[in-house]
């Protein structure tokens, strides 16, 4: 039903009836921002981000095929942005730097091991920005996996589109990604 | 400890939805007899449920009228289509009232030159139709645009439009003055005469 809603009024957006825009963009504001906040780790810039991609969308709506999944060529703008971002942002030392292992000692890691956290405090704040400063310690291409995979549950075929790299990569780095993430989230 | 490579690459195969029924069977009879694979399993499908839980990534309430407006102005021909698919009575209805009126006032504009029945004897002078004293007119006489001074004798009815009658006693009128100088007496007018002459019997 939704994703007729939108398919009708992407229809309508490329006609250049403005008003039809904003049910899209309502529609898909927070995955868009999630996956840019998973890759940048900032809300501030992520919401920035986000609002470009809906620009950029909107101003080349033309050349969005309609025979295609919308999220698919949006979520593809979103991640080049971020990655875009991220690259001028400053030198990364740890965009193409191979996953680091545990070893390294911060600030989480002297939280005492083996704590079971009740199921609120998952979901606590303090939680999220936990696990969000985890995944800001993998290289950006393990990120921007990681936020499409595990924010929308998108296929890897999907991501593979995305990302424009083969899904065998996709799974390599999903696996490997998820490896990191387990051996800096074993003691959460 | 360490099991062989292949049964993690099998554990990562199942998380993703993208593993073959026979290599899941071989991947649970593993699990159930080593201990080691089990925690990582376990560890692999904690952290897959911790950067997936309950994710309350929401940005900013004005996120959307942000974006609106940050889009580029509209063409105000867009605005004017929406507002006409909203309301599709309303715009038939300002059509079909362009259309009459644009007829109406062309039609009045194009009569504003002085007419006159012709071939009647009657003497034009400065925007002023004169009937001669002489003169007797059997019919109706219409005039359009100019005065009307009757010094004769009109047997039917006078119709003055955008005009004045200027005619003294002398003259004789048998039947009504009608003057008509306002649009829409003229537009009723034209009116009564279109239904007297649809009904007129004779």
């Amino acid at each position: 039903m939704i994703e007729e809603k939108i398919k009708h009024n992407i229809k309508l957006v490329k006609k250049g009836d403005q008003s039809a825009f904003e049910d899209i963009v309502a529609y898909y504001q927070n995955k868009v921002f999630a996956i840019c906040f998973r890759m940048i780790g900032n809300k501030q810039e992520a919401e920035d981000i986000a609002q470009e991609a809906f620009i950029r969308a909107y101003l080349n709506i033309q050349s969005f095929d309609e025979n295609r999944k919308f999220s698919t060529w949006l979520y593809r703008i979103a991640t080049n942005l971020t990655i875009d971002r991220i690259r001028k942002k400053k030198p990364d030392y740890y965009l193409d730097a191979e996953i680091k292992g545990t070893d390294g000692l911060n600030l989480y890691a002297q939280l005492p091991a083996e704590q079971a956290l009740p199921e609120e405090e998952v979901e606590s704040l303090e939680m999220q920005s936990y696990i969000q400063n985890e995944i800001m310690q993998l290289p950006a291409k393990y990120r921007s996996i990681i936020a499409l995979r595990f924010l929308d549950e998108l296929s890897l075929k999907e991501i593979s589109e995305i990302l424009e790299i083969p899904v065998g990569t996709v799974k390599t780095r999903i696996h490997r990604g998820r490896e990191a993430l387990r051996k800096r989230l074993r003691h959460v | 400890m360490k099991c062989n490579k292949e049964i993690v690459e099998l554990m990562h195969q199942y998380l993703d939805g993208d593993i073959t029924r026979d290599a899941e069977q071989r991947l649970r009879s593993h699990l159930q007899s080593c201990e080691a694979c089990q925690k990582h399993f376990q560890e692999l499908k904690r952290t897959v449920a911790l950067v997936t839980a309950n994710i309350e990534l929401k940005p900013s309430k004005d996120f959307t009228s942000n974006v609106m407006a940050g889009l580029p102005k509209e063409k105000k021909r867009m605005t004017a289509k929406r507002w006409m698919k909203l309301h599709p009575m309303l715009t038939a209805a300002a059509i079909f009232f362009i259309l009459m009126f644009s007829g109406i006032f062309s039609a009045w504009n194009q009569d504003q030159q002085l007419s006159y029945p012709k071939g009647q004897n009657l003497i034009v002078e400065n925007d002023t139709v004169i009937v001669p004293e002489d003169v007797v007119i059997e019919d109706d006489l219409e005039i359009k645009n100019a005065s009307v001074k009757v010094e004769g004798e009109v047997q039917g009815d006078l119709i003055l439009i955008n005009g004045e009658n200027l005619s003294a006693s002398a003259g004789k009128i048998a039947g009504e003055i009608k003057e008509v100088d306002q649009v829409f007496n003229w537009m009723w007018y034209k009116l009564k005469d279109l239904v007297e002459s649809v009904f007129s019997l004779d």
